[in-house]
């Protein structure tokens, strides 16, 4: 998708806007929130378990290379192919050469933030071909032209009555007078919908939620089954994933899927987990007859040796985005890109640019719940200082914040000036104050007065007081 | 008799100097001889926060050389702490000559309620408060420097004291330094969720350990008419509120 | 395509990669591999047998799936012919060509229509054996192959599965083991496809309500077997 993260703050105004995206975002996400909090509080081993997540991941980041090679070997050995793309025109190529290949015209998806992030749908449908999403929430933002607003929950923005609007106007064979008022309704119709689709399709692409080098399998997770109908009818499967996906063994993927639900949706587990290796085998009954593992890179491999290669231990749980403040106030779509939440201010800017992403690490008070609640311990918060570090390293800061910093700094070195301006501040401001207590406005302080009131200062600073009461202060 | 020295903070001491006397007579009743060590201006958060290393580095040299040689060293902020205690250690980790400063300096830091609780063993005040009051977790407090319990174990034992807690008393209030300016309608949407936890209490007074969020929030009040009070805790655990009006209000 | 490989596994070496050599990190990954070790696992699972099974029925009834508990094999006849009519469907099943399910008395239930091999849509009720059953989650591990169609798993609105008690096991990692141990005359012990089923397909795409039935089966009905003859899931 075209990023518009450079118009973060318009985006965020035309969202704060918006009563009922606020409807939509309160509710969702607080359920998140306290679906989370039972399942972490009902599993003793949950904080080891995230210690131990994040070891394995980290010791599979530092021989990536090793374990891509065997996961390459597994699964060719299974009869399977991978197809290396160092960013996204390759993989939207390899995919489109596999399709064509196969002859096909109809492309069932299963949920895949890989598959945003290289808008293969885009490219898809220049060249002819219908991807068709299955899972509802994508389904639904695909019908509604839109792209998903967080990584697990993609219609996290839309209300019922909005998905009856845009089956009504996608199914033109909808009787008008069916009622779809309820979320039974709407399920069933898509059901019956996405059925057919799913049997007419002829090539089935996934994500991949893990990768396991020991064995070559593939790993989806799912709660609707759309997944494996996806991977299982077509006669072409195509697996579509990042390196930084591979962990080493079944027994390392045990651990990393134990946290995935819980953090995510607050399942103790998702209802479909999905392990693939290759095609069809000879006495196989069903199953696709081929089977490709497309893998992409896309700026990841750059990370290994930043301040932010923490960030591949992520495994896309969305829990970070469930209890962010600032995605709670804006949501997903503000962020412009394929990532929101914390999980995008760190990765955004890594995968499409400082210059269009920066104010994503900088829309952020550091309150730190994401990494509170990240189940990798990716220390989110310090890469979002550390792509700020890179801002002003590379001069892409406001001239006004750059010149207020540094005014601020020259001060800030020289403690008889500071004070002195702050005991002119403070009765400088108490004098404007008067009596009532706040100044409703100040010249160039709009940004604080536009929706609050400053408190004026008591009049005199401590360091004064502090003075008159006592001398000769000293360890 | 420990040697503390304080360290006030730049809000505290331009807006709230209330708040840096409230902890003086905390810290002396519960038995420290405290000093202000002249030349304390900044302890560099807003440099670090904007990516600004070199001037961060520059505050947390200047700081480290004054405070180091206390026993310890109270900060009423659990954001100004959390910065000394948490990330000069890690600013100055490759400077072989300030990196063990720095870690000594971590290791004696301390917000102001946690030093009393956790460090002198303070289990009670002697203040009176009458009213219903709810707490507001700051976000560097609580989650960097794990304060959560202290402060209500202390206003447990103020006479007259009733807390009522909000929901969510975690939830950040959208100052975040820059923040709040930089992205002033989110800021507001936060503090508004915030003002609106606060009120749904029943509370007369909002308390928190850190200035910044209770000028954003009594700013927010205040723009909102509500006539709720806004204080630092020190202030209500010193006895020192009756003394002084709440935070923004009419005097 | 090999240029990007190179690429790709030329970057991440030269930026992880030790300078006296890899020798180390290859050392690294081929124990991991060959070892395959076990991280913690929740306590709650580590129990004996019968508290195990009832872990078991317990999870898998608090995700939405169905127990029943039956003494033998021979009792499955009776209890789908009966399941289906309780629930008003039609009396059809489509099996798998499973060696558990082979003993089962269909014959006993002439009323039963009973087929065998790969589910349609024109399935609404399917019978599948199990190769585990895992405690700690409630959740069922099928394994794709000969005996067992996936499709099976996922196109009938009614999947019923066929869990013999002694395959009850208490972790992930002890299904894993049991997989690892399965004799496989292919040489490689990996299927094509395993799907760890818990509980019968939902989603919470709409406002976050969670509906069950959404592109798989509404409801997952497990016939839990006292005394099975296990030959097709020790196979």
């Amino acid at each position: 998708m075209q990023p518009s993260s450079r118009h973060f703050p318009e985006n965020a105004r035309r969202a704060l806007a918006d009563d009922r995206l606020r409807a939509m975002l309160d509710k969702s996400a607080s359920g998140f929130r306290l679906r989370r909090r039972m399942a972490a509080d009902r599993l003793p081993e949950f904080e080891a378990l995230r210690d131990r997540g994040r070891d394995i991941k980290d010791h599979t980041l530092a021989h990536l290379d090793l374990y891509l090679e065997r996961f390459e070997a597994q699964v060719r050995a299974a009869g399977g192919t991978v197809h290396w793309c160092a960013d996204a025109a390759g993989a939207r190529d390899a995919i489109l050469a596999i399709c064509r290949a196969a002859g096909a015209k109809t492309v069932t998806k299963g949920k895949s933030m890989i598959a945003e992030e290289i808008a293969i749908n885009d490219h898809l449908e220049a060249h002819g071909l219908v991807p068709v999403e299955t899972d509802l929430g994508e389904y639904i933002v695909q019908l509604r032209k839109e792209p998903p607003s967080h990584i697990i929950a993609p219609a996290f923005h839309v209300s019922k009555e909005q998905v009856a609007e845009s089956f009504r106007a996608a199914h033109t064979a909808l009787d008008p007078a069916r009622p779809l008022d309820e979320p039974s309704a709407l399920l069933a119709e898509a059901r019956a919908m996405l059925r057919r689709r799913f049997h007419e399709a002829d090539v089935g692409i996934t994500g991949a939620n893990l990768l396991i080098a020991e064995t070559g399998q593939t790993v989806i997770v799912t709660n609707e089954g759309n997944g494996d109908l996806t991977q299982t009818l077509p006669p072409v499967h195509i697996v579509l994933a990042s390196i930084e996906k591979v962990v080493p063994t079944p027994e390392d993927a045990a651990t990393v899927l134990r946290l995935l639900a819980r953090s995510a949706t607050g399942q103790e587990f998702s209802a479909y987990t999905t392990f693939s290796a290759g095609p069809r085998r000879a006495a196989d009954p069903d199953g696709p007859r081929a089977f490709h593992v497309v893998l992409l890179d896309n700026g990841r491999s750059a990370l290994m040796d930043t301040e932010f290669r923490e960030v591949l231990r992520c495994i896309r749980c969305g829990a970070c985005m469930n209890h962010c403040p600032v995605y709670g106030a804006v949501g997903g779509h503000a962020y412009g890109w394929v990532y929101p939440g914390p999980l995008g201010a760190v990765l955004d800017p890594a995968l499409i640019g400082l210059a269009e992403a920066k104010h994503l690490p900088n829309a952020s008070t550091f309150c730190g719940r994401c990494e509170e609640v990240c189940p990798m311990r990716i220390p989110l918060p310090a890469m979002m200082r550390h792509w700020r570090r890179r801002e002003a390293e590379q001069g892409l800061q406001p001239a006004v914040t750059r010149r207020g910093l540094a005014l601020w700094a020259w001060f800030a070195r020289r403690p008889a000036l500071y004070h002195a301006a702050a005991r002119l501040a403070a009765r400088l401001l108490r004098r404007l104050a008067r009596r009532s207590g706040t100044l409703a406005m100040l010249p160039g302080a709009g940004g604080w007065t536009r929706h609050r009131d400053l408190p004026a200062p008591e009049g005199r600073t401590f360091r004064e007081l502090w003075a008159e009461r006592r001398t000769g202060d000293g360890p | 008799m420990p040697a503390v020295g304080l360290f006030v903070t730049c809000l505290v001491d331009l807006f709230r100097p209330t708040v840096g006397f409230a902890a003086v007579r905390l810290l002396e009743d519960a038995g420290c001889t405290v000093a202000v060590p002249d030349g304390q201006t900044c302890c560099g958060q807003p440099a670090h926060n904007a990516g600004e290393r070199g001037t961060a580095r520059d505050l947390a040299r200047r700081t480290i050389a004054l405070f180091e040689g206390f026993d310890a060293v109270v900060v009423p902020s659990g954001s100004c702490a959390g910065m000394i205690r948490v990330h000069y250690p890690e600013l100055l980790a490759d400077d072989p000559e300030w990196a063990p400063r720095a870690r000594r300096l971590a290791a004696r830091t301390h917000e102001l309620v946690s030093y009393l609780t956790d460090v002198l063993g303070v289990a009670a005040v002697t203040a009176r408060h009458d009213g219903a009051v709810t707490y507001h977790d700051s976000c560097s407090g609580l989650r960097e420097l794990g304060i959560r319990e202290q402060p209500r174990r202390l206003l447990a034992s103020v006479a007259g004291l009733e807390l009522r807690e909000m929901a969510d008393t975690g939830a950040c209030c959208g100052f975040g330094g820059t923040f709040c300016v930089k992205y002033p309608d989110i800021s507001d949407r936060m503090v508004a969720d915030k003002a609106a936890a606060i009120a749904a209490t029943g509370a007369d007074t909002v308390l928190a350990g850190d200035l910044g969020c209770l000028l954003n929030i009594a700013g927010k009040l205040s723009r909102d008419g509500s006539p709720i009070a806004v204080r630092h805790v020190a202030e209500v655990l010193s006895g020192l509120a009756g003394g002084t009006p709440p935070i923004g209000a009419r005097t | 395509m090999s240029g990007s490989r190179e690429r790709i596994l030329g970057g991440l070496r030269r930026r992880l990669g030790q300078p006296g050599g890899d020798d180390a990190r290859r050392d690294a990954v081929e124990r991991r591999l060959a070892d395959h070790p076990r991280n913690p696992v929740p306590a709650r699972a580590l129990v004996p047998e019968p508290e195990r099974v009832a872990l078991f029925v317990a999870m898998a009834t608090e995700a939405a799936a169905t127990v029943e508990r039956l003494p033998d094999t021979a009792a499955v006849a009776d209890a789908v012919a009966d399941l289906l009519a309780s629930r008003n469907l039609p009396a059809a099943v489509r099996t798998a060509p499973d060696p558990l399910l082979a003993a089962v008395p269909w014959h006993t239930r002439p009323a039963l229509t009973v087929s065998r091999g790969p589910a349609g849509d024109d399935d609404p009720v399917s019978v599948t054996g199990a190769f585990a059953g895992i405690a700690e989650t409630g959740t069922l591990m099928l394994v794709s192959g000969p005996e067992h169609p996936t499709t099976l798993n996922f196109l009938p609105d009614t999947h019923i599965v066929v869990l013999p008690r002694r395959r009850i096991v208490a972790t992930y990692e002890d299904a894993w083991d049991l997989l690892r141990r399965r004799s496989d005359a292919g040489g490689s012990w990996i299927p094509r496809t395993v799907n760890l089923v818990t509980g019968p397909s939902r989603t919470g795409d709409i406002e976050q309500t969670i509906q069950l039935g959404a592109h798989g089966p509404r409801s997952l009905h497990i016939l839990l077997v006292e005394d099975a003859d296990t030959a097709s899931a020790a196979g």
